[in-house]
């Protein structure tokens, strides 16, 4: 059974339909890409999943349970984490802070013992050391880098300890050896057994790490497939780049030149 | 049966001016997304203005509405929209609710300067004129009120859909940003909206102030009729708006021409000037849940957080300060220290609703009028007595949040000032609490079986309360459920994701801020002995919300020092009468220009040290190298430097 399933979604806003009949499934334990042009619905999906948009029809489940109408914060609960495209770290607070926040509501009254016996000052940093940002710890969150930031809202779902986690553009901000770090942090993480959930433009990332990509085009879904099935999609390459001549699939076979178990080995 | 058509009439007329009031509030909301709740205040001063043109100076009715409707108010319009509101809509709501008060309160300090409390009457258009149909009397005034609704809402509707800028206009509701690009400009559009909203509250100011009475508060609140109204089409649909007004104005029509054949009607003798109150809150329960709103947020800049020891120390001088002061001091003074110290705690309270959560509420003087009432009528003054006021007034606090727990921040500042009336008309007339300003007697607090009997040693214990408070909020603070309300203000939507249930943190906060205003209400009822209603009127709490942002609401000094500018304002009044009015101007004014920073004065003070080590005392340094301390001296450690200057600025 599929970790996630997104049964027939529509959202409309005013006369704009932004998902239209949407349908795709989340393996567990997999990486998963959702790609697509701007303005294709992705990150409206991305807020259907996790509640922050009511959908005008449709359905979600998580683990076979139906989730729809579930708020925001209970899909925490059921172990659903993720990231933001337009940032949505807590300004106001220190990087460390922000991970703190998240641990803090994860741990419940449990959090408060933690807090004594300074587990959770270790848990923290152990976080932030993941994803490669701890020297900024004790900045602002308001004042560090767009791919730090990123990076943090990574760190921040992770104390969660989802099971699912969507993210929404984590490679944006990121230089080319940063980026490709992350790709083995999702590996790993999906080797952990946690299920991921991306939204990206980075093809170069995408088609190395993902396990499954699906392709939505204005709302709905119009092709899914492993990497390689993806890459030599003609309907893909005239939705996704606009044309679908030899040289564009020749781009995106150099692309995806570094095979994935180079990656993992890293 | 006449008479069900004569309500009925009176009903559609009450419903045609409220039409007016709201759709211009409609037109200024949805083209900038900021709500007026100074709409009233405008339609209020406008039809005083009206009635200086018409009645005092003698002018033609003709050519001062041309004056006041087609001058006066779209220029202050204009004016309201380039000084106070630009970019007010991207603001956070409690920064444009604020900005808003402020003007509302600034305003209503104009009128009564201008126009010093006297009887006046404005006349009916065509006094004295009136259509019989059968046994049914229409006055013109209605019948004018009634077309000059449809002339309104024909014109609206011709403005929005067939003009060029009209179209502007309702495109700027949806992204002014993306207006621009395409060559609109989303100023011009925000001022024509602020000119039109302007004029139809004066409008329904001029229509309504015959009916209603020129009076200051009541015109101004005549922006909740015009609010419950706007509801209804959720603050964007005219015709909604235009249905919602004409049921109110009948509903209450109704209600108060038959509220005499209900039995107990006897009993609540405000229930027809709480009509829309009620409309409102029936409305606010059935609206659908609000989308939390995403887009990065940046970090506010926070007043420091002292240290526990810190706030211990500060804390103990303040009461040794108030113990001093106290001795020798005679009664009539003593009682406004205390009167301080009651405003101080009540603005603790929003300290951490606003200032830490981001919560606007203009109903905190009610909430400590609840606490006031519980303590009087348990009659149990010691602590247990002071434990169930407070406990009385959270729960009451959590009442009022928990009808807008699926809706935003300015729903559930409107929901607080809705609460405000309906307790100042309904509840604290009622025979159980104020009846009719009744005053209600209360005793001096006990503790653990000992007496605090002198105004003075009450006053100290007071300051002792303040100080306790002031030391748990500041702890909340520092601890988790600190950064968790940080958090959720920074970024709700990221909070939500994480798994923090917004809603119930939101009445709980609301609870306890709700219990703390009515801690002070309970040791002010001690304090005075006896107190009246008007002691914990609605007004109040605006002045209050003012006075704190101005002297910092995210910090406890800006608490303290805003609680005795609280106390000092009436006594400032009644020792100047003659500049009474200019008094609510001035805080109106600083709250607008403070809005922005809600850290407030109390953060300037706190950067004095910082200045002073940073750029003074190098400087005299350089001019004076003698003055120059070693080390040893402990003037250099910045800590203690603080303190020494922090001492002199409390001194003052």
């Amino acid at each position: 059974m599929p970790l996630l399933r997104v049964d027939d979604v529509v959202v409309q806003f005013g006369g704009v339909t932004a998902v239209n009949h949407a349908n795709f499934q989340v393996e567990e334990g997999t990486v998963t890409g959702l790609i697509g042009p701007n303005g294709a619905g992705k990150t409206t999906c991305f807020n259907v999943i996790t509640g922050l948009q009511a959908p005008t029809a449709g359905r979600v489940f998580l683990d076979g349970k139906d989730i729809t109408r579930m708020p925001v914060h209970r899909r925490a609960r059921h172990g659903m984490g993720r990231t933001f495209q337009r940032l949505e770290a807590f300004g106001s607070l220190t990087v460390e802070d922000n991970v703190r926040v998240a641990l803090d509501v994860h741990n419940g009254f449990r959090g408060l013992l933690r807090d004594v016996d300074g587990s959770a000052d270790l848990e923290i940093a152990a976080l932030l050391d993941r994803v490669g940002i701890l020297e900024y710890a004790e900045e602002r969150a308001d004042s560090v880098p767009t791919g730090t930031a990123r990076l943090l809202e990574v760190a921040r779902a992770l104390a969660c300890d989802p099971r699912l986690l969507l993210l929404d553009e984590p490679s944006s901000g990121l230089d080319e050896a940063e980026t490709k770090a992350f790709g083995s942090l999702l590996l790993e993480l999906a080797a952990e057994g946690r299920t991921i959930l991306m939204v990206e433009h980075d093809m170069d990332l995408v088609l190395r790490v993902c396990h499954g990509i699906h392709v939505l085009d204005f709302g709905s879904i119009i092709a899914e497939g492993t990497p390689a099935e993806i890459r030599t999609n003609p309907v893909v390459q005239k939705a996704y780049l606009g044309y679908s001549d030899d040289s564009s699939a020749a781009d995106l076979d150099e692309t995806i030149a570094a095979p994935v178990s180079e990656e993992v080995a890293l | 049966m006449s008479e069900f058509i004569s309500y009925t009439i009176i009903g559609i007329f009450t419903g045609a001016a409220y039409a007016i009031a709201a759709s211009g509030l409609v037109l200024t909301y949805s083209t900038t997304r900021v709500f007026n709740i100074a709409h009233g205040a405008v339609g209020m001063v406008f039809a005083f203005v009206y009635w200086d043109f018409s009645v005092r100076q003698g002018f033609p009715v003709w050519i001062s509405l041309i004056l006041v409707l087609f001058v006066a108010a779209p220029l202050f319009g204009v004016f309201v929209q380039r000084v106070l509101a630009r970019g007010l809509g991207s603001a956070p709501v409690s920064v444009s609710l604020v900005v808003t008060v402020g003007l509302l309160v600034g305003l209503i300090g104009v009128a009564t300067q201008i126009w010093p409390p006297e009887a006046r009457t404005l006349p009916q258009f065509f006094h004295g004129h009136l259509i019989r149909v059968g046994s049914v009397v229409i006055t013109w005034q209605e019948l004018i009120t009634v077309t000059l609704s449809i002339v309104v809402a024909m014109s609206l509707y011709v403005l929005l859909t067939m003009t060029r800028i009209g179209t502007a206009m309702r495109a700027s509701v949806d992204n002014p940003e993306l207006l621009q690009l395409y060559g609109g400009r989303p100023q011009v559009v925000a001022a024509l909206a602020w000119a039109v909203g302007s004029s139809l509250a004066a409008l329904a100011g001029i229509l309504l102030a015959p009916v209603v009475g020129l009076q200051y508060y009541d015109l101004t609140l005549l922006v909740i009729s015009a609010y419950a109204a706007a509801m209804l089409g959720r603050l964007t649909s005219l015709p909604m708006t235009y249905v919602g007004a004409m049921a109110l104005g009948i509903g209450q029509s109704y209600v108060v021409g038959y509220l005499q054949n209900i039995p107990f009607s006897d009993k609540v003798p405000g229930l027809p000037a709480v009509i829309p109150t009620v409309f409102l809150f029936a409305i606010l329960v059935l609206l659908p849940q609000a989308p939390l709103r995403i887009g990065q947020v940046k970090g506010m800049v926070s007043a420091p957080v002292p240290s526990l020891g810190k706030a211990a120390r500060w804390g103990t001088l303040l009461v040794v300060l108030v113990l001093f002061i106290s001795v020798g001091m005679p009664d009539s003074k003593l009682l406004l220290v205390g009167t301080a110290a009651t405003y101080a705690i009540v603005m603790l309270s929003l300290v951490l609703l606003t200032g830490y959560g981001g919560y606007v509420s203009l109903a905190q003087f009610t909430f400590a009028g609840v606490g006031a009432v519980a303590y009087s009528k348990v009659d149990q003054p010691n602590l247990f007595g002071l434990l169930v006021a407070v406990l009385i007034a959270a729960a009451v606090g959590a009442v009022v949040a928990i009808p807008v727990l699926r809706l935003t921040g300015l729903y559930l500042a409107l929901a607080t000032l809705a609460f405000a009336q309906l307790m100042d008309k309904l509840v604290f007339q009622a025979s159980f609490a104020f009846k009719f300003d009744n005053p209600l007697h209360a005793e001096r607090l006990s503790i653990f079986g000992v007496k605090v009997d002198g105004t003075g040693s009450y006053a100290v214990v007071m300051t002792v309360f303040f100080v306790l408070i002031a030391m748990v909020v500041l702890a909340v603070r520092r601890g988790r459920l600190g950064r968790i309300l940080i958090a959720v203000r920074d970024s709700p939507a990221a909070a939500g994701t994480l798994g923090i249930d917004m809603r119930w943190l939101r009445v709980g906060l609301f609870a306890a801020s709700a219990g703390i205003a009515g801690l002070a209400g309970a040791l002010f009822a001690g304090l005075r002995g006896t107190i009246v209603a008007f002691d914990f009127q609605f007004f109040a709490s605006l002045l209050l919300l003012l006075m704190a942002v101005v002297w910092g609401v995210t910090s406890v000094t800006g608490a303290a020092i805003g609680g005795i500018f609280l106390m000092y304002l009436p006594v400032a009044q009644s020792d100047n009468p003659s500049i009474a009015g200019l008094l609510f101007l001035l805080l109106g004014v600083g709250a607008v220009i403070l809005a922005r920073d809600p850290n407030g004065l109390a953060n300037k003070l706190f950067q004095i040290p910082g200045w002073i080590q940073d750029s003074v005392y190098p400087a005299i340094v350089r001019r004076f190298p003698a003055m120059a301390m070693n080390k040893e001296s402990g003037y250099d450690d910045p800590a203690s430097l603080e303190e020494v200057d922090a001492d002199a600025v409390a001194a003052r």
